[in-house]
């Protein structure tokens, strides 16, 4: 019982983060038609923005100190982060609390790059078939993982969790879970919830969900839709974004992070339903609960390997059954 | 009076000629061993300029190109060694050594460099095309088994001695090892004859070890010669778990652990794995962990430094082995940390120490053998026992082409003085206690014959 909760917890977990993801994914097809290969590199940059306001943060007074000497005769190098001096205990705290600070810096950082990438690029290839968008948004995601390892280097930069929320809490006598990842988990849903109430209860969501019903009659409303819908790229770049930033703790960021969540994403949209949010969402959560239990030992003495193909094959049943995924809408990618 | 005294006749013609014919066919059926540098024009790539050129096949893009990074900058400096620039490193310290710092043979070393990928069809075409564009006489470098493996057989197939670089599996000297490769890093094997009474006096002989396991060559011969090793102890293998190549969320696998009854973790990953899985056992509280009566251990049997800096405080206090360290206090090691430290600004890994020694191995061997033929430089190689080089009295073993040295037990550093200082040696383990025979592994070495390119 308690590893069947514990998977649970487990499956939640990466379902919040697949389900963050995929939720912008479906956002920037919905309204924009965009098939998006890039979003895994944005994700990526989010997390990034906690690894550079971290570094900000630990820039360091270098002071030499000429009565010792380092193993190749220099001489030793005393390090001490300025904020800490200018600081003193408050400027340890402002370190430890990187991660939460990283969001406020990571909202403007990430808007203005999803706007930017969509005026900049995305815009010449909405009429363009979904082939040539894959192309170049997988190209652009190469090009910035790219950049990011000529700036960070190639090994995983450990984020730690604010001292508040590290270590590990009992949930039952046996059954110890990262306080970290509980913290990932409401976080998402709070996110995923943001999103939606934005889309359902504001007059811009209002537009936005008429825009990807019927985008020629919002238009003849004399409603700029195309205006919007780049705002809604920078939505779903802000929240792939944030989702980056708060998962440093968990998996120390590297430049290929991205990669690694990108296909399962785009499987959870693809199960989910393409364009549907809801679709996104449940998927995600779905999947990564199924791929958290055929992990088990008990599955995988029955069944070896299955927890490496069991996304792909659920997928490859639902789209049988069903081909425009769980929560999808007639006609859309049926063609 | 005639202008020939002796006169040539047809007879003396003839004879003349057959003569000739016979030396000239005895001197081409002659065997070979006669004459020294009798190899010339038949081997791959002899060098015929002023120059000699090594090849450097190292991952310079994906998840290990900082580790290839560092292998690059030590052929670099040892190069620079060879041509006898800079302050000569290990070379004033290898004993014995035939190495002057006048290049190779009096050639001037010259190198050329590929990009593994840490792929092994990517590292074998880099490999393919130093040696078939480039001239290469010699390929060394790498960070992973799996491509030295691929890269060790390309080099048998064409008659080029490959150094090997980083490659810790025990396939690469045991089941698949070649007569045209050498490896100077230590193995699996070592990793679990060197950590044993390490482990027995930090955690005695009643445990429950889980291990999770990376899904590749190595990581299964690392899991079996760890397992071998906590088993001769007493130890209970509870359950061996296999985790994919780059999972990067390992909490899946973690979370059986917890109620397994195990008390120690082995983890048999290496890079980002490492890091990943390292990162969040401690995440999920193991190491604040009671089980059995008896404090929850975490093991890493393979440790680099570089990979310590991803995994930052979490490796605190946890055991593992190393090849060599830059804390290591031996003449060696000293020289080649100032050597290294005084032209990068910090030290070498574990990776830039096996790959410049293998460079000045090689260059000795070829000194030693008095030509580049691979089949003289194989020889001087095989059974060749030196010291200065790091790791005190060292074999290059002539069955197997295996370097046998100490094997350095390291743990955590609790209290590290500089961003360097995160590992600390807790033992070295004498050579005599991490020699093994090399028929258990089987494989076979082949032929070393030469091969023209």
């Amino acid at each position: 019982m308690d590893a069947i909760l514990l998977q649970i917890l487990n499956g939640l977990d990466k379902g919040g983060a697949y389900a963050l993801i995929a939720l912008g994914l479906t956002l920037v097809f919905g309204t924009l038609g965009v098939v998006n290969f890039a979003h895994g590199a944005i994700f990526m940059l989010g997390a990034f923005c906690a690894v550079s306001i971290n570094a900000l943060l630990k820039l360091e007074q270098v002071v030499l100190d000429p009565t010792q000497t380092t193993a190749w005769g220099t001489p030793l190098e005393i390090r001490t982060p300025y904020i800490e001096s200018w600081l003193g205990e408050w400027g340890t705290l402002l370190i430890q609390y990187s991660v939460p600070i990283s969001i406020l810096f990571a909202i403007p950082v990430m808007l203005l790059i999803g706007l930017v990438m969509e005026r900049g690029l995305i815009q010449f290839f909405y009429k363009r078939p979904h082939a040539d968008q894959i192309l170049v948004t997988f190209g652009l995601a190469i090009i910035l993982q790219e950049i990011i390892k000529e700036i960070f280097g190639a090994n995983p930069i450990p984020q730690s969790a604010p001292p508040l929320v590290a270590g590990s809490v009992s949930i039952t006598e046996t059954i110890v879970y990262p306080y970290w990842r509980i913290v990932y988990l409401f976080f998402s849903l709070t996110l995923i919830s943001g999103v939606f109430a934005f889309l359902r209860f504001t007059t811009f969501g209002m537009v936005v969900r008429a825009g990807m019903q019927d985008r020629e009659t919002v238009g003849l409303l004399g409603i700029n839709i195309e205006r919007r819908f780049t705002i809604v790229f920078g939505v779903a770049t802000v929240v792939a974004g944030l989702a980056g930033v708060m998962y440093t703790p968990i998996l120390p960021p590297d430049y290929h992070m991205g990669m690694d969540f990108l296909v399962l994403s785009f499987v959870v949209v693809v199960v989910g339903g393409m364009g549907s949010l809801g679709g996104a969402v449940s998927a995600g959560f779905l999947l990564g609960i199924l791929q958290s239990f055929a992990s088990m030992n008990e599955v995988n003495s029955i069944l070896p390997g299955i927890d490496q193909i069991i996304i792909y094959l659920v997928a490859v049943v639902i789209l049988l059954v069903r081909p425009r995924g769980l929560m999808g809408r007639k006609g859309v990618m049926e063609d | 009076m005639s202008e020939f005294p002796h006169k040539p006749t047809r007879r003396t013609v003839l004879k003349t000629g057959v003569a000739g014919v016979a030396a000239g066919a005895a001197t081409v059926a002659a065997p070979m061993f006669f004459m020294r540098n009798a190899w010339a024009q038949e081997f791959c790539n002899m060098p015929t300029g002023g120059s000699v050129t090594l090849g450097f096949n190292v991952p310079q893009t994906g998840a290990y190109a900082d580790e290839g990074a560092d292998e690059l900058r030590a052929y670099q400096l040892a190069v620079k060694h060879l041509n006898g620039e800079g302050d000569g490193g290990m070379i004033n310290t290898m004993k014995p050594t035939m190495l002057k710092g006048n290049g190779v043979l009096g050639k001037k070393v010259e190198f050329v460099t590929g990009d593994t990928q840490t792929k092994s069809d990517a590292a074998r075409a880099s490999a393919k095309r130093m040696i078939e564009k480039d001239g290469a006489i010699m390929i060394t470098g790498g960070s992973s088994s799996g491509v030295a493996i691929a890269v060790q057989s390309l080099c048998q197939d064409t008659g080029v001695i490959f150094m090997a670089g980083l490659t810790h599996s025990n396939d690469t000297t045991g089941k698949d090892k070649r007569r045209y490769g050498f490896r100077h890093f230590f193995n699996a094997y070592m990793s679990g004859l060197a950590l044993g009474p390490v482990l027995e006096s930090a955690m005695g002989k009643d445990r429950r070890a889980y291990h999770l396991t990376a899904d590749y060559t190595w990581g299964w011969t690392q899991e079996e010669s760890i397992k071998n090793t906590t088993e001769g102890l007493g130890w209970e293998t509870v359950e061996a778990v296999r985790t994919p190549l780059g999972a990067g969320d390992f909490s899946q696998y973690l979370t059986p652990v917890l109620n397994s009854g195990a008390d120690v973790l082995i983890l048999n990953h290496y890079g980002k794995d490492m890091v990943n899985s390292l990162t969040q056992a401690v995440q999920f509280g193991m190491r604040d962990k009671q089980v059995n009566g008896k404090q929850f251990e975490v093991v890493v049997p393979l440790y680099s430094r570089l990979m310590a800096q991803g995994a930052g405080e979490n490796i605190k206090g946890i055991l593992g082995t190393t090849n060599w360290h830059w804390s290591l206090q031996d003449d060696g090691s000293k020289a080649f940390v100032k050597s290294f430290g005084q032209e990068y600004g910090f030290p070498p890994s574990q990776a830039a120490q096996t790959c410049y020694t293998q460079t000045l191995l090689y260059a000795n061997a070829c000194e030693t053998a008095g030509t580049f033929a691979p089949p003289a430089v194989i020889g001087a190689l095989e059974g060749f026992e030196f010291d200065g080089m790091g790791n005190g009295q060292t074999l290059y073993r002539a069955a197997d082409h295996q370097c046998f040295k100490k094997v350095l037990v390291v743990a955590g550093n609790e209290n590290p003085t500089s961003q360097f200082d995160l590992l600390q040696v807790v033992e070295e383990v004498p050579r005599e206690q991490v020699t093994y025979n090399p028929s258990i592994f089987g494989g076979e070495l082949g032929s070393a014959d030469a091969k023209a390119c």
